[in-house]
């Protein structure tokens, strides 16, 4: 890997002074990837992404862009591209106007401004509406136009702040399907902010899970899944049972009501505490096992939920797939669970912290 | 759906009715009365009624002259020919003293009246003395129309000017064209930077400062035209100040002049600008200029692109709201101007308090109804139809 376009170096955050919203952070962004930022509402996210525009400043730590610390760069001078949630499309100029700002101040001849804007509103397949004003246009082709003011100065590093948040779902999916490959075609390196988990998983490289102001995990979205760092983790991204367990011995977990768990707690020694997480679409059924009543059964067409009660948890979630001629289990029957040591995830009770 | 319309009917009734009251129906009346000429009609039916028929060559015949004097002998016993004597004595000066003459000495009159009256005074021989009461018949004349703009009837028919001696209220338009520009300009310039810093501020302190800005709406204008009065005046602070300091050597006679009248108009005004400037500065979303930085703009570049023009409506709400307010202004530049600073509100004022000319005083309010229509007008166009006072922002 060549050398990172973004390296933060132990950046931290507070607005008053005594809280910090973003702790520590040591995070190097590869040139081009697709980055995504993911986490609960008030974790940081939007924070980092405004100290790396410069819009906010760190309270201690670096930023370096290109090498370079980026500290007393004012905003305007860094030459990064930013998307709004809100679009902040000019609402006083027109579309082609909006894209020719970021050309005019920085002095481009006007020739050279109306070959890119009608090549950027090719790009968003909006030509023919550069003499519209965005309140003219609907929020996806706002979008659009805002995606294309921040890539036409043809910045290598561009960040959206939630770009879809106020897209409704169908728009949304079509949408990422254009960012993923305006990414592929010209190579930007996108730092993107999320807190929908499934639009994280299909865009990113990698994945920067966000909790408290520190990244919980870094990695691609098939990692963050199969394999989470910290049970926090393991609950946010994707369903999961959570329960709380005691090492029995080196193949065992002691539920608290007593149910024995076989998997391999890695590194744990009997006695210890610690949280077991299970994936839904990791429990099967089967002719004999462990017992659990069902108390509800939703059919969701390719597969269907149920809900179980199962090791003193009145919440326990199972998927089964559908099935040619197998009747669905019915509320009031047990059913046999079949839990596969491997899909036991065991965590330590008190979230993992650096 | 129906229902609902007409509960919206009812709901607005109450206002739409105040309006009627109280706005429409006196601006109509007052625009009527500018053109409304009913004095001779009133004191002088049958005369009105023998002139109908003559077609002003020469002299009227007979019956005219007999009418004419047997009215006005009848007008000054019922004393009714005050506002008749008036209203021609306005449109041609010594018509009153003719008028209460005649009327005065309409019991020694006898007929032949035509030669009588002559006798009595020459000017009843005059066709145009009978032209001038012909056409003042009424219903409608556009005598004050005409005089509000410095124009009269000429005597073949046709308009001409005034004597240039007597020319008065295009000049007047003008001044308050100007004055009201020259204050609407320093409004403006003055409470841009105002609205600005406030909608910088933070939360306790743009609140107070707001209040500091509506502070003068706790005194009337009265009061602070009449502050300026002493602070301007020769023994005043602000002379005293300027001496102090070593400006000037002699104290400097500020009352009483134009800068007087803008001073204080636009002391009064000042708050018109700020509210509508800062109420669309505040709602101006820091997103824009955060946006304008992530795309390579620097200060100068965020402030004239996008601050500014998205500033914009704010900024022309309040030069309207000022101009209109300047335009009609009356107390401050009364108290604080000279006789040539006295802007269109004063004559209108002079007009139906001392000369009791209601036609003149409406006439002169017209044009300036136009004016602010005219204003309000090109307040839209430069928006481009978007603002007007409370326009979008
Ligand atoms: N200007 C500010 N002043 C004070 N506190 C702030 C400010 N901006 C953010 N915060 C606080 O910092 C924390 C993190 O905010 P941030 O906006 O970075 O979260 P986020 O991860 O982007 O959340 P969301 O998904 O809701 O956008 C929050 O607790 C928030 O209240
Ligand atoms: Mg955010």
């Amino acid at each position: 890997m060549s050398a990172p376009i973004v390296r933060f170096r132990g950046v931290s955050k507070s607005y008053d002074g005594r809280t910090p919203v973003v702790a520590g952070l040591d995070l190097d962004i590869a040139r081009g990837e697709f980055l995504t930022l993911l986490g609960p509402s008030g974790s940081g996210k939007t924070t980092t992404l405004m100290m790396l525009a410069g819009f906010e400043d760190p309270s201690s730590g670096s930023i370096e862009l290109e090498g370079k610390r980026i500290d007393t760069v004012p905003p305007h001078k860094r030459g990064i591209g930013v998307v709004f949630q809100n679009y902040a499309l000019f609402p006083h100029m027109t579309v082609a106007r909006n894209l020719a700002f970021p050309l005019s101040v920085r002095g481009t001849s006007r020739a050279e401004i109306t070959t890119r804007i009608a090549k950027a509103l090719e790009m968003v397949r909006l030509s023919g509406f550069g003499d519209r004003r965005p309140q003219q246009l609907s929020g996806g082709q706002q979008q659009r136009v805002a995606l294309a003011r921040a890539l036409i100065f043809s910045p290598s590093l561009v960040l959206m702040d939630e770009p879809l948040g106020a897209l409704d779902k169908q728009l949304r999916e079509e949408l990422q399907l254009e960012i993923r490959r305006i990414h592929a075609t010209l190579g930007v390196t996108i730092v993107y902010v999320t807190h929908d988990q499934s639009e994280a998983l299909t865009m990113s490289d990698r994945i920067a899970v966000f909790e408290g102001g520190r990244i919980q995990q870094l990695g691609s979205a098939d990692a963050i899944y199969e394999r989470p760092a910290n049970a926090f983790v393991a609950g946010f991204i994707g369903e999961n049972n959570r329960m709380e367990a005691v090492v029995a011995d080196s193949t065992t977990l002691r539920l608290s009501d007593g149910t024995m768990l076989a998997t391999a707690p890695h590194g744990f020694s009997a006695g210890e505490r610690v949280i077991a997480c299970i994936r839904p679409e990791k429990v099967h059924l089967a002719e004999a096992g462990q017992r659990a009543p069902v108390t509800e059964v939703v059919y969701l067409g390719d597969h269907c939920r149920l809900r179980l009660s199962y090791a003193g948890l009145p919440d326990f979630f199972a998927k089964r797939p559908s099935l040619d001629g197998v009747a669905l289990p019915q509320v009031g029957e047990a059913v046999f669970l079949a839990i596969p040591p491997t899909a036991v995830m065991v965590f330590r009770a008190t979230p993992h912290r650096e | 759906m129906r229902r609902t319309n007409w509960l919206a009917a009812l709901l607005i009734a109450p206002l739409m009715l105040l309006i009627l009251g109280s706005f429409l129906l006196p601006v109509g009346f007052a625009l009527f009365t500018a053109v409304a000429d009913r004095e001779v009609a009133a004191t002088l039916p049958r005369t009105r009624a023998a002139l109908a028929a003559w077609d002003g060559v020469g002299l009227p015949p007979e019956p005219a002259f007999a009418a004419m004097a047997q009215e006005l002998g009848q007008a000054l016993e019922d004393r009714r020919i005050g506002d008749m004597a008036q209203r021609l004595n306005f449109e041609r000066t010594g018509m009153r003293g003719l008028l209460l003459r005649t009327a005065r000495a309409a019991g020694r009159l006898e007929a032949p009246y035509a030669a009588s009256m002559v006798a009595l005074d020459a000017r009843w021989g005059e066709g145009d003395t009978w032209l001038l009461v012909q056409r003042a018949g009424g219903p409608v004349t556009p005598l004050y129309l005409l005089r509000a703009m410095d124009l009269q009837r000429a005597p073949g028919g046709g308009v001409q000017a005034v004597a240039a001696e007597e020319a008065l209220y295009r000049q007047l338009f003008w001044r308050t064209l100007g004055i009201s520009l020259a204050v609407t300009a320093l409004c403006v310039l003055l409470a841009y930077p105002v609205a600005y810093t406030i909608a910088k501020l933070s939360a306790p302190w743009s609140a107070v400062a707001l209040m500091l800005v509506l502070i003068p709406f706790w005194s009337s204008v009265l009061v602070r035209s009449t502050a300026w009065f002493v602070l301007l005046q020769r023994e005043g602070p602000v002379n005293q100040a300027m001496m102090a300091l070593g400006l000037i050597d002699a104290p400097v006679q500020v009352v009483g002049t134009r800068i007087a009248v803008v001073v204080a108009l636009v002391h009064v005004l000042l708050p018109f600008a700020v509210l509508p400037m800062h109420s669309v500065m505040k709602r101006l979303d820091g997103i824009y200029l955060r946006a304008a930085a992530s795309l390579g703009a620097n200060g100068v570049q965020r402030f004239l692109r996008v601050y500014l023009p998205m500033s914009m409506p704010g900024v022309l709400a309040g030069a309207a709201m000022v101009f209109l307010l300047a335009v009609g202004m009356y107390t401050a530049p009364a108290l604080v101007g000279g006789d040539r600073d006295q802007m269109v509100a004063w004559f209108i004022a002079y007009f139906m308090n001392r000369e009791v000319n209601w036609g003149m005083a409406a006439a002169l309010s017209a044009y300036l109804l136009a004016m602010t229509g005219a204003a309000i007008g090109l307040a839209r166009v430069l928006t481009g139809g978007v603002a007007t006072i409370g326009g979008r922002a």
